[in-house]
């Protein structure tokens, strides 16, 4: 591949400056298509090895040999960030993959969410992650294949099943309760004190061990991590390492929508402004945006799913035209999908767009429904929330170490799927040592038990 | 494993080209894979289409593997947003959501159907099944029950000059030193020499005969489910004897001998009298084979429907072979499951069954029988063959 790409890049970074962009330094870095294939099964460049990446590979790769998905680039944010371009793409296809990694970069830095969960795990996740497949390597070293993969196992399982909210490093729970608040110093405690040491002294020591977990407990990994009857210090950090990746993962995976539509406006916005590019790559990469940034296939008239990059790229030019570009950066820095979606979708935006929701049978019959915005909004939301996880949560040690679970079916509208919960028990099982007992609904809404083992 | 971040731009995107992990995973996965077939290899592998001709390797499709997450129950009616044109009301079919019968979504949400076309090592499996089985292992009628041969096993500090393994000392070596760098001096500890051991071998010559009703009774099917057992039967009885002769006669009304390939094409029209077939086999010992130097054994498919008035010179010549063979087995590929033996054919080796010859009976209706049709004839064989006499 030609470097002439790397020529533009300064320049690009010029304009995108000037154009009021703020990122950290990128460092560029143009890979073989086999390599882009491999971050974007893993997600991160260097990541733990476990058979279901492989799985992902090959689909991957089949995608690939039928011609459905092309990478232009994948960045990962940081300070410096770090940009792969896949090295098969051509000078216009670079020039516009440059601009859209910016718009990426600016993003990042300035997207609360992204710079809440970049503060908890740092501005280093791509050698963080490299360490813990460093670590997991040896642990594979020094405890065998086996046992580290029914760790990795459970830990991958449960990878959405983290607590944003809460901090990385997070406390255990608090030993006791709180104590009751008639212990607060009062005059009338302490001359009672005075008067019988043997009834003050009563009063101090019956200090209630807190029940674990004292809330439902949502963040799994952490919990396991911690409270887990007999698990080893190995197993534990191995299942801290997935749960930082997945602090990582999840601003990525809730403004995909605004975080796509960012950078596609402004790789369009700056290689419209970028008058040093030559006429023939400007046209070559205009053709390039309009086949990423599209609603629907060439070849089809409807699709049954939006298009990230298509949706974000249109609200974000709305909202640049009527609102001006400093309201655009603020809803930029403060939202993600959710808010975004909901505050910024219009009824107009969604009819110029042709979004529809429809209902679909699984005999792949599908009715287009009736317009209704807030419903659409959701429509569209849904497979966002929770990480695209249903509501687990842990709920109960019993004195025996067995853990209860729950599954909270009236924020999911119906059960789990039980063949695979009870798969994804028996995982967790050999990690937490005891039996687990997981409650959810069946078809017909009355409440089940699974149990493992 | 170097990170990407901390070496200079020239020098990097140079160690991913060393390896690929995507193949690394999946290379895991594909152990695994294998490691489950392996467990249900019995029903994988009676399957119709396992068998490469000619090849000793057995292809079984298979899944991919799922790693399970909490999913929600898959609802009877969904919702979604899509868009393009289309109205309110609108209704139209998704192709991608449509599944075959019996295909229940078993992939992740976005995962098309992948198969997996596994190959395996016929004699690996054979291997496996023996074991997994536990199918008795065969003692020849005939001919010098074994003969002791030096085979290479192992590794041992003393030894014959000749035998010095230079791969394995030189390891050894590496091992001790740690230091590749240095000029390689050896000591005695790290030579090592290849042992030989002493393994005790079947020596024994068998020939087996395959015998199968081609009459216009017989289908396509019938016909493949006898091959598939038969299949199964040589690579059985392979491990058992060091040279296997395979003979395969087919009749009608008629018999002819055919060469492997052809013997499993050949289909007859008319009726069945398998007298002639076993006249062929009887036939076939006297002019090429001696019972008394070799362990013969037949093994007959047929759907039993065999003519009334051949009765009595079939169960002649079939007495007749079983007083020279190991083991006669009958497998009845009836595609009916009502009749289960009670055949004409089924009788007369029920007949010689009691009479305490070396023979045996099992109706095969479908491939998952397979299994059991060869464990059967395993097991009754080895029995036989431990009664006196």
């Amino acid at each position: 591949m030609t470097e002439d790409w790397k020529d533009y890049t300064q320049r690009i970074e010029e304009l995108a400056a000037r154009s009021g962009l703020k990122f950290h330094p990128v460092e560029f870095e143009a890979v073989p298509d086999s390599f882009m294939m491999e971050i974007a099964v893993y997600g991160l460049p260097v990541r733990m090895p476990h058979w279901s990446f492989g799985v992902r590979y090959i689909y991957q790769l089949i995608q690939r040999h039928m011609g459905n998905s092309r990478l232009f680039e994948v960045v990962f944010p940081g300070n410096p960030g770090h940009a792969y371009l896949a090295a098969s793409n051509g000078l216009a296809e670079n020039i516009l993959v440059t601009a859209h990694v910016l718009g990426h970069a600016d993003f990042s830095r300035n997207n609360l969410m992204f710079r809440r969960c970049q503060g908890q795990v740092s501005e280093h996740i791509v050698e963080h992650a490299a360490n813990h497949a460093r670590q997991i390597q040896q642990a594979i070293e020094t405890y065998g294949m086996q046992r580290v993969e029914a760790v990795l196992d459970a830990a991958l399982a449960l990878e959405q099943h983290i607590d944003v909210d809460q901090s990385l490093r997070r406390e255990r729970y608090p030993e006791y309760a709180p104590e009751a608040k008639a212990l607060v110093d009062d005059e009338f405690r302490k001359r009672f004190a005075s008067l019988d040491p043997t009834a003050a002294s009563t009063g101090l020591e019956i200090k209630k061990r807190a029940p674990v977990p004292p809330h439902p407990e949502r963040d799994l990994l952490w919990f396991v991590a911690n409270y887990a009857p007999e698990m080893e210090s190995w197993e534990r950090d191995i299942f801290l390492a997935v749960r930082e990746e997945s602090f990582y993962f999840y601003p990525v995976f809730a403004t995909q929508i605004m975080n796509e539509g960012w950078a596609s406006y402004w790789h369009a916005r700056l290689l419209r402004e970028a008058n040093f590019v030559p006429q023939q790559a400007y046209v070559d990469a205009i053709k390039c945006h309009s086949d990423v940034v599209r609603s629907v296939a060439a070849d089809q008239q409807v699709a049954l799913h939006i298009n990230p990059y298509h949706l974000g790229f249109s609200m974000w030019e709305k909202i640049v035209e009527k609102d001006g570009m400093d309201a655009a950066r603020s809803i930029m820095e403060q939202d993600d999908d959710f808010g975004f979606i909901r505050n910024h979708l219009t009824r107009e935006l969604a009819d110029e767009l042709g979004l529809f929701r429809f209902s679909a049978r699984n005999d792949g019959h599908v009715k287009v429904l009736e317009h209704d915005l807030t419903a659409l909004h959701e429509a569209v939301l849904s497979p966002k929330y929770n990480f695209g996880a249903p509501s687990v949560s842990a709920t109960h040690v019993r004195t025996d170490g067995t853990l209860e679970l729950t599954h909270d079916n009236s924020v999911d509208g119906r059960g789990l799927d039980l063949e695979r919960s009870r798969r994804v028990l028996d995982y967790v099982q050999r990690v937490w040592r005891r039996p687990i007992v997981l409650s959810t609904v069946n078809q017909a809404g009355s409440t089940l038990e699974l149990t493992a083992p | 494993m170097p990170e990407s971040s901390d070496k200079p731009a020239s020098d990097a995107g140079k160690w991913y080209d060393l390896f690929s992990r995507g193949a690394r995973d999946w290379l895991r996965h594909d152990e695994k894979v294998r490691e489950s077939v392996r467990k249900h290899l019995p029903q994988i592998v009676s399957g119709a289409d396992v068998i490469n001709e000619g090849a000793r390797t057995v292809r079984v499709p298979v899944r991919m593997l799922e790693h399970y997450h909490f999913r929600l129950r898959r609802p009877e009616e969904s919702q979604g947003a899509g868009q393009g044109k289309a109205k309110p009301g609108d209704v139209f079919s998704d192709p991608s959501k449509q599944r075959g019968p019996g295909e229940k979504g078993a992939g992740g949400q976005d995962e098309g159907e992948v198969q997996l076309l596994l190959e395996f090592k016929i004699d690996d499996i054979v291997d496996w099944l023996w074991e997994e089985m536990q199918l008795p292992n065969l003692k020849a009628r005939v001919g010098p029950s074994e003969e002791t041969d030096w085979v290479r096993e192992g590794w041992d500090r003393r030894g014959a000059r000749s035998r010095l393994d230079r791969r394995r000392s030189f390891k050894e070596m590496v091992k001790r030193r740690g230091n590749p760098g240095a000029t390689p001096t050896f000591i005695d500890e790290d030579l090592r020499y290849r042992q030989l051991a002493r393994r005790r071998q079947p020596a024994l010559h068998a020939v087996v005969f395959f015998m199968l009703d081609v009459s216009g009774s017989m289908s396509d099917r019938d016909r493949k489910l006898a091959k598939t057992f038969f299949f199964w039967v040589v690579q059985g009885l392979r491990r058992e004897y060091r040279s296997l002769e395979t003979v395969f006669v087919a009749h009608t009304t008629e018999a002819w001998e055919f060469t492997e390939p052809e013997f499993f094409q050949v289909s007859g029209t008319g009726g069945t009298v398998s007298s002639t077939g076993f006249n062929k086999v009887r036939e076939i010992i006297d002019a090429r084979y001696n019972p008394g130097r070799c362990n013969i054994y037949l093994f007959y498919a047929s759907d039993g429907d065999n003519s009334v008035s051949d009765s009595a010179e079939a169960r002649e010549t079939l007495s007749s072979i079983t007083g020279d063979a190991c083991f006669t087995g009958y497998v009845e590929v009836s595609s009916g499951l009502s009749r289960q033996l009670a055949t004409e054919t089924g009788r007369l080796f029920a007949e010689l069954a009691t009479a305490g010859c070396a023979a045996g009976s099992y109706a095969l209706n479908d491939f998952d029988d397979v299994w059991g049709a060869v464990r059967h004839f395993f097991s009754a064989e080895a029995k036989a063959l431990e009664a006196p006499g």
